[in-house]
């Protein structure tokens, strides 16, 4: 039931931003917009970076929301999506920066809860996948563990081919099926 | 050319079984995509007798269960000598002017109540008697299958090898509502008709595979949004849970004497093979190994068991002792060879291969040499031997869908079946009833 909550909470958070940025026709209008927010504790970038989002304009204002770290669009919490090469369960570069982050904030967040979805594309034997998909959350859950979050904190999960995120038998589709989802 | 003609004959002869005998639209369609050209010359005379509803599903069941399996021409009927045969009236010398090798003729008749009476009898030419010839009384009901049966009895008679029309093939099916998935567990006759549902959920199912006394189907599902193994018995449709360990539960695969079942767990912390007792669940660990270790399937005789492993860097066949002990590699060729399946005889392995272009069906012997490939697909999947060794079913892609087909085991005969609706995959061929 809260799971729903939270994901609703980051839909309507999504609509809100989309409306947000399609609305600002002035690039001034998020000039003197700034994040407040105690429950920020990791840093998550520029600060010009935040405000080319344009994310905290209207939020102050509404004074209802209650952020986190993990909704902030600029932040690499935002990214719950790892993407992996075909076969195989490595993190790039810039995969394992993404997924250090997840750990910290795990870390600095013990009651937060995590469900790592290890996915693969359609090419191989659908069993094989399974175990693979199973390999990629592996993957996943030993830097989040690195970085100080505990196992109790992770639930990991293999749906191998099953749940691809796009039909298709393309490379551009075997890219985007090919992933971890780290679900909060 | 004479290619096409027979399709569209067998297009046609489908067209008339759905309107007149078969109640379910989830129709396979059979397409011989490639024949063996040495194919035996054989003749079928028209069913002759007093309910022709039936004699033409009898006729026409026979046919394409002959048909299909490649092995047999069937010669043009326009140009039999003689079109109603009765024991003592083959004109042998007339039907070996014609080239033809062996002549089956059918009578079906009605019987009792809700019965009919059929008397088959197969003629050979060469030889000049004939070689089969019996009455049988069956329900109306039965005629498809008693008509499989007959089918089964031809072909051993003309091939030597035990016939598999009458078994059947499970699947997984998965079709779209809107956005709305369903999966579901089918079985079927091996030619694609009657297909029932076993089991149906808007989750994914996986892996299905049949107890060697063919009672039963163990599968794996994710109705809990995680994998677990499930068995059911399909007369009574009782369903039980056999594994559901933290982690993936998934390959489930018989001993062949089907008190034990080989399964994919990573309850250990990655994916192993493990030998579970069914009596009393009681789990073994086969192998160990920090990679993937996956895709059991058992030699006939219970000693082995081959299974796929990536220890080697990419997924490669290997074989164990059942009882324990260490892995022997089996397969070098290519970069990718998975979900093996042993052949009922024990001598040879298929298996999903790739050399880097697309993923292909092929074949090796039991010790892993003379590998070939049997298929030319994109994305073949899933190789299962029909319980006579004579095809291998498996899916494959086909018009931006996947649907199931069938390869001998020599790779020279193709046939596809075809469901009309949704996709088709994961084909396991039954064992003899």
């Amino acid at each position: 039931m809260l799971n729903r909550l939270l994901i609703l909470f980051y839909v309507l958070f999504a609509f809100f931003i989309v409306g947000c940025s399609g609305n600002q026709t002035k690039p001034d209008d998020s000039e003197g917009s700034t994040i407040v927010d105690e429950d920020v504790t990791i840093d998550v970038g520029a600060p010009d970076e935040l405000d080319e989002e344009g994310i905290s304009s209207g939020l102050d204002d509404d004074g209802v929301l209650i952020l986190d770290a993990l909704d902030d669009p600029a932040s690499n919490l935002f990214v719950r999506t790892i993407y992996f090469e075909y076969d195989s369960s490595d993190l790039s570069p810039e995969s394992l920066e993404i997924v250090r982050e997840h750990g910290q904030y795990l870390s600095e967040n013990p009651d937060r809860l995590v469900r790592l979805e290890g996915h693969t594309d359609e090419r191989g034997t659908r069993d094989y996948n399974l175990a693979l998909g199973e390999e990629r959350a592996k993957s996943v859950q030993e830097i989040l563990v690195l970085e100080g979050a505990t196992e109790e904190q992770i639930e990991l999960v293999s749906f191998g081919e099953e749940r691809p995120a796009v039909e298709g038998s393309d490379e551009e589709a075997y890219e985007l099926n090919r992933r971890v989802e780290i679900v909060y | 050319m004479s290619m096409s003609y027979k399709k569209i004959w067998l297009f046609l002869l489908f067209n008339f079984l759905i309107l007149t005998s078969s109640p379910s639209f989830a129709l396979l369609e059979i397409e011989i995509t490639q024949g063996v050209e040495s194919a035996l010359p054989i003749a079928i005379t028209d069913v002759a007798g007093d309910t022709p509803i039936d004699a033409a599903l009898l006729g026409s069941v026979v046919y394409s269960d002959l048909y299909r399996s490649g092995l047999f021409s069937i010669v043009d009927k326009k140009k039999y000598p003689q079109q109603k045969i009765n024991a003592d009236q083959v004109d042998y010398e007339l039907w070996r002017n014609l080239g033809v090798e062996a002549l089956l003729s059918m009578t079906i008749n009605k019987a009792a109540a809700g019965q009919v009476k059929i008397q088959f009898e197969l003629f050979d030419l060469v030889r000049k008697n004939r070689s089969l010839g019996h009455v049988v009384t069956v329900d109306q009901k039965q005629l498809r299958r008693a008509a499989h049966k007959i089918s089964d009895l031809v072909f051993e008679q003309l091939t030597g090898i035990k016939g598999a029309f009458s078994t059947r093939i499970a699947y997984i099916s998965e079709t779209a509502n809107k956005d709305k998935k369903k999966f579901e567990l089918q079985i079927a006759d091996a030619d694609g008709f009657g297909p029932k549902t076993i089991y149906s959920s808007p989750k994914q199912l996986m892996s299905p595979a049949w107890s060697p006394d063919g009672r039963k189907l163990a599968y794996v599902s994710f109705e809990n949004d995680r994998s677990e193994i499930y068995v059911q018995d399909l007369s009574t449709g009782t369903r039980s849970k056999l594994s559901s360990q933290p982690g993936i539960n998934s390959a489930p695969a018989w001993s062949p004497d089907g008190s034990f079942m080989a399964m994919t767990l990573s309850v250990g912390g990655n994916p192993d093979i493990y030998i579970m007792e069914l009596n009393s669940r009681k789990l073994r660990k086969l192998t160990n190994h920090h990679g993937i270790d996956t895709e059991a399937d058992w030699t006939p005789d219970g000693r082995y068991v081959v299974f796929t492993s990536n220890r080697s860097g990419s997924p490669q066949l290997y074989q164990i002792p059942a009882g324990g002990g260490s892995p022997t590699r089996l397969t070098f060729d290519g970069n990718y060879n998975a979900a093996a399946s042993v052949s009922p005889s024990g001598d040879t392995i298929s298996m999903v291969h790739s050399s880097g272009r697309g993923y292909q069906i092929g074949i090796m012997n039991i010790d892993g040499s003379n590998f070939r490939l049997l298929t030319e697909g994109t994305l073949d999947e899933a190789p299962s031997f029909a319980p006579n060794g004579s095809m291998i079913i498996y899916s494959t892609r086909h018009n931006n869908s996947t649907v199931l087909s069938a390869v001998s085991a020599d790779g020279r005969v193709k046939q596809r079946l075809r469901l009309q609706k949704g996709k088709v995959r994961e084909p396991a061929w039954s064992p003899f009833r």
